[in-house]
């Protein structure tokens, strides 16, 4: 996908103004994130459960390469094809030429965020094969011609008249308020599409390492429907995705759907070791898994940002951002919405470009508190603010401007000087006297004037508190 | 027991009454109470905005003007966390001043959790004086994120604040929700920081709330700002000038 991560304030102004989906956003916090909390609650030793499963992250990321090696070969011992792509396109090609080669004319997919990164769907397109999205988010959005606006529910901006009349003109259905006919639409759409499909692409919430298994989360049974029905199943899934063994498998799972959706767990757990052994009833004749890097080797040679790596796209702190809720998904640019976007976008698309994700949140660290793996956002966000702000060794980072540069650096001079300071305070105070009412200003000129739009801005005190100090104890 | 007032920039300047109210309390509890000459702007608004290089001297500055105190007393969340946490961030290449900062970081706290904590004082009724409002005040509580989420202070304020006879807490909703502030954003993105201070307002006119209180003067600046902009009547009062006024 390609990233529009500049455009992030123009898109989110727009999705401020637009009531509906405004309406859709706020419902997150009586939904995904209250039930989230519920969840939390009620499952016995929550907050050990976290660490646990922070330290079995931990411990993978930091053996990554160990754990990719023993990976591909249960993988290869199974009868499935192991590729590590060092990129999307990498991955993208690897698929497509797949494809090619086995003369596949309709792809069916479940849910995968890797494949927005890959822009899968558009490359099978240019050369002729068919992608059909089976998850009903996903096939809104693709319908629609959209990206996700959230990462596990994709169509949420959009309520169901949107969908009943995207229904009616793309596929010609009568249109219809009720939620299960709709669905009912797109299931008798899809099922013709499972039963036609030479090849399955799905993403992958875990792969095991130990086992060479493909683990799938889903509510909606498409992703074992892609996984069973057609003779090819391709898993495609970022590198970090791997847990050692099942045992932290089921461990990472309870954290994933309980902070995800709230649910005790999901309505399918789909676990594949692989292509259709002789004794398996069904399942396909063929399987690869495509392991992805696409730039998370810069996050986990970045000991400041490797914590992004932990990461299991569960979407618990973009339900509790509050930012989030304002500016939506689709702000943001690339395939990653929300506060984990804000650190995993810039990183692996373009820093320079997308200047303005690191500082579009007010540090709150809901995100933070939220996360089942207690990844610290707020603290990778103020360390991406430092590249852009300073510049960075490694990377030719910087976007400040000069002003900004010379304003802090001039602010640290006079901050640090009680004298200073209190002379310049004053000296502002005069100047701003005649502006004041109440010792309120309306209106703030230039930089300042969005400030004043929505809030009055205080003057200062006639007699600092320094000054009384003095003048008391004197 | 000793403790040192550190005032922070913003009330220093803006809003010095939080100061005395501060001072005012403590005195009130048996402290005695000093205000180091030196001390400047924690350096928050630089390291937020990613100048880390022009934070770390008002780091050293902090730790030199504070060396000697007993205990450090802050009436702002945010700038406790500043000092107390990130500053391990902006030290971290020191280390003359991170072990200096090591020694330091457990003696400051935020005002409410000096109180409750610190002085383990849970109920402030047997301080109430007989000149004390007799009126009870219905008073929400702004639960500031640094404060809440770095420093978990909530259940200090709420207990203090509902020990008192002549103050009823009352609730809103979601608060436990940013206001929108967060500094240098609320400037960048007036738009998006806007929208979240419209929510909050929105909560509390449909609460019950005469006041709205925190331990965080620039949260309360900008919610402030917004209900003057909005023309509600919801005063706003930090935790320190509540206390101070209603123990008479």
């Amino acid at each position: 996908m390609k990233p529009v991560t500049e455009k992030f304030r123009d898109i989110a102004l727009d999705t401020l103004n637009d009531s509906k989906i405004q309406a859709n956003l706020n419902a997150l916090y009586e939904g995904f994130h209250s039930r989230r909390i519920a969840a939390g609650s009620a499952t016995h030793n929550w907050e050990d459960l976290r660490e646990h499963g922070r330290s079995i992250r931990e411990h993978t990321v930091e053996n990554l390469d160990f754990y990719i090696e023993i990976l591909e070969q249960a993988v290869v011992a199974n009868g499935g094809n192991f590729y590590l792509a060092s990129d999307a396109d990498e991955a993208a090609n690897y698929v497509v030429e797949l494809a090619k080669s086995k003369n596949v004319k309709t792809v069916i997919k479940s849910k995968s965020m890797l494949s927005e990164e890959m822009s899968l769907n558009s490359k099978l397109e240019q050369n002729n094969v068919e992608p059909i999205e089976t998850d009903l988010g996903e096939y809104i959005i693709q319908l629609a011609d959209e990206t996700p606006f959230h990462i596990i529910a994709p169509a949420m901006h959009k309520d169901r008249s949107d969908v009943a009349d995207l229904f009616s003109e793309k596929l010609g259905a009568a249109k219809s308020s009720d939620v299960n006919e709709l669905a009912g639409v797109a299931r008798s759409q899809l099922r013709e599409k499972f039963f036609q499909a030479d090849m399955g692409v799905t993403g992958a919430n875990f792969v095991v390492a130990e086992t060479g298994t493909v683990a799938l989360v889903s509510n909606e049974g498409n992703g074992r429907m892609c996984t069973s029905m057609p003779k090819i199943h391709v898993a495609v899934t970022g590198m970090e995705k791997i847990v050692p063994t099942m045992n932290e498998l089921s461990t990472l799972l309870r954290l994933l759907i309980r902070s995800a959706t709230g649910q005790w767990i999901s309505s399918y757990v789909t676990t594949i070791n692989g292509p259709r052994s002789s004794y398996d009833e069904d399942g396909p004749e063929e399987f690869h898994l495509v392991l992805v890097d696409n730039g998370r080797s810069k996050l986990l040679s970045d000991p400041e940002l490797r914590e992004a790596l932990l990461c299991v796209r569960c979407g618990a702190c973009m339900n509790a951002c509050p930012v989030y809720r304002k500016v939506g998904g689709h702000s943001y640019g690339w395939v990653y919405p929300g506060p984990i976007g804000a650190i995993v976008s810039p990183v692996l698309t373009d820093l320079k470009q997308a200047k303005d994700l690191p500082f579009a949140s007010s540090l709150c660290g809901a995100c933070h508190e939220a996360c089942p793996v207690k990844i610290n956002i707020p603290r990778m966000l103020l360390h991406l603010r430092r590249k852009l702000s300073e510049g960075d060794n490694d990377l030719d980072t910087q976007s400040s401007s000069v002003f900004e540069r010379g304003f802090m650096k001039g602010f640290s001079k006079i901050a640090g000087n009680p004298l200073l300071m209190g002379f310049s305070v004053k000296f502002l105070r005069v100047i701003l006297l005649p502006f004041s009412k109440n010792g309120r200003l309306k209106k703030l000129p230039g930089y300042l004037s969005g400030w004043t739009e929505y809030r009055t801005f205080p003057i200062p005190a006639k007699v600092s508190f320094r000054r009384l100090w003095k003048l008391k104890n004197r | 027991m000793k403790a040192s007032l550190f005032v922070t920039c913003i009330v220093d300047q803006f809003y010095p009454k939080i100061g005395e109210s501060t001072f005012g309390i403590l005195n009130r509890l048996g402290i005695e109470v000093d205000f180091p000459k030196g001390q400047a702007c924690c350096g928050q608004p630089m390291f937020n905005s990613g100048y880390w290089n022009d934070s770390k001297p008002l780091a050293k500055k902090f730790l030199q003007d504070f060396s000697d105190s007993e205990y450090i007393v802050l009436p702002s969340g945010s700038c406790a966390a500043m000092v107390s946490k990130f500053y391990a961030e902006i030290l971290k290449d020191e280390d003359a001043a991170l072990r200096e900062w090591e020694q330091i970081s457990p003696r400051i706290f935020e005002l409410s959790d000096f109180i409750f904590n610190v002085l383990k004082i849970d109920d402030l009724n047997q301080f109430v004086t007989p000149n004390s409002p007799s009126g009870v005040l219905k008073i929400a509580y702004h639960q500031a994120c640094h404060a809440l989420r770095e420093l978990n202070i909530l259940n200090q304020p709420l207990t203090l604040l509902g020990s008192l006879s002549n103050v009823e807490l009352v609730n809103f909703d979601q608060e436990d929700v940013c206001c929108g502030f967060g500094g240098t954003f609320s400037v960048k993105f007036p738009e998006i920081s806007g929208a979240m201070l419209s929510d909050k307002i929105h909560a509390l006119r449909n609460s019950k709330a005469e006041i709205l209180t925190s331990v965080d003067s620039s949260c309360l600046m900008h919610i402030r700002g917004g209900i003057e902009k909005a023309g509600d009547k919801i005063k706003v009062m930090h935790f320190a000038e509540i206390l101070h006024d209603r123990l008479g």
